[in-house]
């Protein structure tokens, strides 16, 4: 078995396109879930509005893509808007109710409606004016020690994670100031803040839409990588890694969802590869090579309970904090 | 400050004059409260048709379980809505304002079961207190020159009254590792950060032993002598005996007694509903009990 190549696979899946996708919809899901305590259960809602707004505005009205950035940002704080204003007012479980409800919605209307490609999509070339911009010399391949990218994924892969840093740096700066203070006392007791003089509502819905767009840029980075717009790539399971990957990291760390997304990429990639090696060498004889999708996702499974089980904070979290009561 | 207490001690001394009857009018009330209905179902909670609470002076506010005080209290500092009524502060109508609001006009209160928020440092907890803070808004948030100068003087200031408190040394813990009687300090601190005018406590003695009582006691009175009112409920007469200037009596949602404290105690209407006749010699809650006793005689 060659343990080189399955580590370099890996590695480039942590740090590689999808990674970065689902880095920055987690970065906006733990403003909101991990400072700010809003169950969304719902943030692939967001994803799917800032894809498809890009997607709609350069493939279909033929516009450019800078407008369908401006566009995915509006589209994502009036969705925002639209869920938080019925539902912040009242309990947590609320909110969790309405925008795992709106993400299906929204789903089922980008699949049946013909302007937005109805189930096939929208597909084109999505991101040229992005690609344009690229400065990187013509060359093959970018070989960085074990990794290796093409000119156009190394561009992504850098203006991915310079993005992420710059919105890494952003939570950090939010919520090290009384407005972050306010947030994080939303989470644990939202009468007392509202005691102490405090609006709480407008806070919220300021999470909200702020966690929104993050997610929306993660949509716009999705439809830009990958060209196309795929209404059954916004399910309900993507919501559900985002926690996963919040939860590994460690919620409310700043650096929680990089680290989550990575680690839980590589682990996945990591142990396709390693099952398909096996069976390839004969080392595995009681699978077939179908089986490993669904073996890899059972594996990876049973580690995020013994990790729930033996380090319940996450990677960067504090046993201490999560110990005290959570009243 | 001397300065301030003959005020308090005017406004105290002028309760003694009045005649301690339900709905009694104040020289200089505070708040005043006319015909609040609060309704769960069939039950009225809360039905009171008069009080007012004088300026500057420790009103408590007495009665059994269920009785409706801190529904009361949940009306009025907006934490619950009223069904019908309405009251003042400060003479402005403030019928069903919001609570943040109310806090931010000086009417602050704290809560039977603590709300400390315990994922925050106790100094956090504080800080949070503090009113007009422009790192509070979003996107100066971000730059940290707008709020740094404001956070100090907000910092020296919630230091200063967690030293009062005794809980200074605790400042960088956890709120959530304080003991019981710590988060009631706690509570009782971060809602003197507000400034505030009225200061509604709803059972502050609740889970505190004796010897924090008498510091809490203490310090009830200091926020009275600083020129704050003060209304309380609670359950343990020694302290309702030792601090409070007036009495307010609640049985079944309605206000049965005023008075100053010592006349209270006297009324039979309150050694019925709530004291029992033992009350001198036993002081348990358990009052109800001893008087269903009397009634077949």
């Amino acid at each position: 078995m060659d343990f080189g190549f399955i580590l370099s696979q890996s590695l480039t899946q942590a740090i590689g396109v999808t990674a970065i996708i689902y880095c920055i919809a987690a970065i906006g899901l733990n403003i909101q879930f991990g400072y700010g305590g809003l169950l969304n259960f719902g943030q692939v809602a967001f994803v799917a509005v800032g894809a498809y707004a890009v997607g709609v505005t350069v493939v279909e009205v033929g516009s450019s893509l800078w407008l369908g950035v401006a566009f995915a940002v509006i589209i994502a704080i009036g969705l925002a808007l639209l869920l938080g204003i019925p539902t912040l007012r009242l309990r947590a479980d609320y909110l969790a109710i309405v925008t795992i409800a709106a993400s299906e919605i929204l789903r089922f209307l980008a699949k049946s409606a013909d302007f937005l490609g109805g189930s096939q999509g929208v597909t084109g070339s999505i991101g040229t004016e992005f690609y344009d911009l690229n400065p990187l010399p013509e060359w093959d391949r970018f070989e960085l020690g074990p990794l290796s990218f093409s000119r156009v994924d190394m561009w992504l892969v850098m203006t991915g994670w310079t993005f992420i840093a710059i919105m890494t740096l952003l939570t950090w700066l939010l919520m090290r100031s009384p407005w972050g203070r306010m947030v994080k006392g939303i989470r644990e007791d939202e009468d007392a803040v509202r005691s102490l003089g405090k609006n709480t509502y407008l806070r919220k819905l300021q999470v909200l839409m702020l966690g929104g767009v993050f997610a929306a840029f993660a949509g716009v980075f999705s439809a830009v990588s990958k060209g196309s717009v795929q209404p059954d790539g916004f399910v309900p399971d993507f919501t559900f890694f985002l926690y996963v990957m919040l939860i590994l990291g460690g919620t409310a760390r700043v650096a929680g969802p990089l680290l989550g997304a990575a680690i839980f990429w590589f682990l996945l990639v990591f142990v396709e590869q390693v099952l398909k090696e096996g069976v390839a060498n004969d080392v595995i004889t009681f699978i077939s090579v179908t089986q490993i999708g669904p073996i890899r996702f059972i594996l990876v499974g049973i580690g995020l309970m013994l990790l729930m089980i033996f380090r319940p904070q996450g990677i960067l979290g504090d046993r201490k904090e999560l110990m005290l009561d959570a009243r | 400050m001397p300065a301030e207490a003959p005020l308090a001690n005017a406004a105290v001394a002028a309760l003694a004059e009045l005649t301690p009857e339900p709905g009694v009018a104040k020289p200089d009330p505070i708040l005043r409260v006319d015909s609040v209905v609060r309704q769960f179902g069939g039950l009225r909670a809360v039905d009171v048709s008069h009080l007012e609470v004088q300026r500057g002076a420790i009103t408590a506010l007495i009665g059994p379980n269920g009785a409706g005080k801190s529904t009361f209290f949940n009306v009025i500092s907006g934490f619950d809505t009223s069904d019908d009524g309405s009251w003042t502060y400060n003479d402005e109508a403030i019928t069903n304002r919001a609570p943040n609001k109310l806090a931010r006009q000086g009417l602050v209160r704290t809560f039977q079961l603590t709300k400390s928020l315990s994922r925050l440092s106790v100094l956090d907890n504080m800080l949070l207190g503090a009113g007009g803070q422009t790192g509070e808004s979003i996107f100066p948030s971000i730059f940290k020159f707008t709020w740094a100068k404001q956070e100090s003087q907000n910092t020296k200031r919630a230091m200063e009254l967690l030293g009062r408190f005794n809980l200074a040394q605790k400042s960088a813990d956890f709120a959530g590792s304080l003991s019981g009687g710590q988060r009631k300090l706690l509570e009782m601190a971060r809602a003197l950060m507000l400034n505030p005018q009225l200061v509604m406590l709803d059972e502050p003695m609740a889970g505190v032993n004796p010897a924090l009582k008498q510091s809490l006691l203490d310090h009830i009175r200091d926020i009275r002598e600083e020129g704050t009112t003060v209304m309380f409920v609670e359950h343990d007469m020694d302290m309702v005996r030792d601090v409070s200037d007036w009495v307010v009596v609640m049985a079944q949602g309605a206000i049965i007694s005023e008075g100053t404290p010592g006349s209270v105690m006297q009324d039979q209407r309150v050694i019925d509903a709530y004291l029992g006749a033992h009350h001198d010699s036993a002081l348990t809650e358990s009052g109800q009990g001893l008087t269903t006793e009397e009634d077949p005689a």
